[in-house]
């Protein structure tokens, strides 16, 4: 029953932050390059353009996604949950074991200031500054909203996973604003480690119920899943180490 | 005509962002996992519906570790 989906909430919160911080230190490593490369009126310009389109996205497509009958709504967003979170635990995986590089964040910056500069400095309005720091911080940020639209359609808690994202948002805005350059130093593997078990605990507890499993125990389940899951990743990751 | 290719070109960029958002470089994960789902549902309409849980949480377990593998035998061939 949905209703009774309603004893975890801070698993949705804790989900959707990490997912928001992780991708926002990303765009934000985009927006300061720009600032420093171009002009910061500019790349304040775009993030902010980029922001009030996803916020606009939230606004449509939530409500909207939670007049879909709730056994097929329960199939596709646990499959979409359980496809994401896959992927994100596959790259958890292979840059844990080293096999895939770590997400360095001043590599990007360099690159992205490097572009930036070749392009020359434009006469009047910098529009490859708005558009380079609209799309970081909307391609970013369309992963957070799909969270967000199902983590929080599922469980009727748009507000709460909506507003979890947006505290993250604003911290990596306030601290970018006070250090005013890329953030290197966050433990963004483990971070996206994190969040993949949760969407994939998620996605698999909701696209059961929705192909017809009754979990016994009911929500209770969720960390019982949550936990195999943890597991199984620690297994994969010394597995993928040899 | 301009508002007709304006809606096709929304939907043809919809369609691809949603092509790389669930498929991408991983197509494997999501067939695997519409596979899974529908084995489950099979398995639970036949009064096994605890039983499917069990059986898509070790799909789950599968697909990655297949999907890992995959990539590590890609990375060192390269």
């Amino acid at each position: 029953m949905l209703a009774t989906t309603t004893a975890f909430p801070y698993a949705l919160v804790v989900a959707v932050f990490l997912a928001a911080l992780v991708e926002m230190v990303e765009a934000l490593t985009i927006v300061v390059a720009v600032g420093h490369a171009r002009s910061w009126r500019s790349a304040i310009e775009g993030t902010g353009l980029a922001l009030l389109c996803l916020t606009i996205l939230v606004a449509i497509v939530g409500p909207a996604i939670s007049h879909v009958p709730l056994t097929p709504m329960r199939v596709i967003v646990g499959a979409v949950l359980l496809v994401f979170g896959l992927q994100w635990l596959r790259k958890a995986i292979l840059r844990a074991s080293g096999h895939k590089a770590l997400h360095d964040e001043d590599e990007i910056y360099r690159d992205t200031v490097a572009q930036l500069r070749a392009a020359g400095q434009p006469v009047g309005r910098d529009r490859l500054a708005v558009v380079t720091s609209f799309k970081g911080v909307f391609l970013e940020g369309l992963e957070v909203v799909i969270m967000v639209v199902t983590l929080g359609a599922q469980r009727h808690q748009i507000l709460i996973a909506t507003t979890s994202a947006v505290s993250a948002t604003v911290l990596v805005a306030i601290v970018g604003a006070i250090v005013a350059k890329q953030l290197n130093n966050v433990p963004e593997n483990l971070m996206k480690a994190t969040v993949g078990v949760l969407l994939v605990t998620y996605g698999i507890f909701w696209s059961g119920e929705g192909v017809g499993v009754v979990w016994p125990h009911g929500d209770v389940m969720l960390l019982a899943i949550a936990g195999l899951v943890a597991a199984g990743v620690w297994v994969q990751i010394q597995v993928a180490r040899r | 005509m301009t508002f007709v290719r304006l809606l096709a070109s929304a939907v043809v960029g919809t369609g691809r962002f949603l092509w790389d958002f669930l498929v991408g470089d991983t197509p494997e994960i999501f067939v695997a996992v519409c596979v899974a789902l529908a084995a489950v549902a099979v398995i639970s309409h036949h009064r096994h519906s605890s039983v499917g849980g069990w059986v898509l949480l070790v799909a789950t377990f599968v697909i990655l570790g297949g999907s890992v593998m995959k990539a590590i035998r890609t990375s060192k061939k390269k």
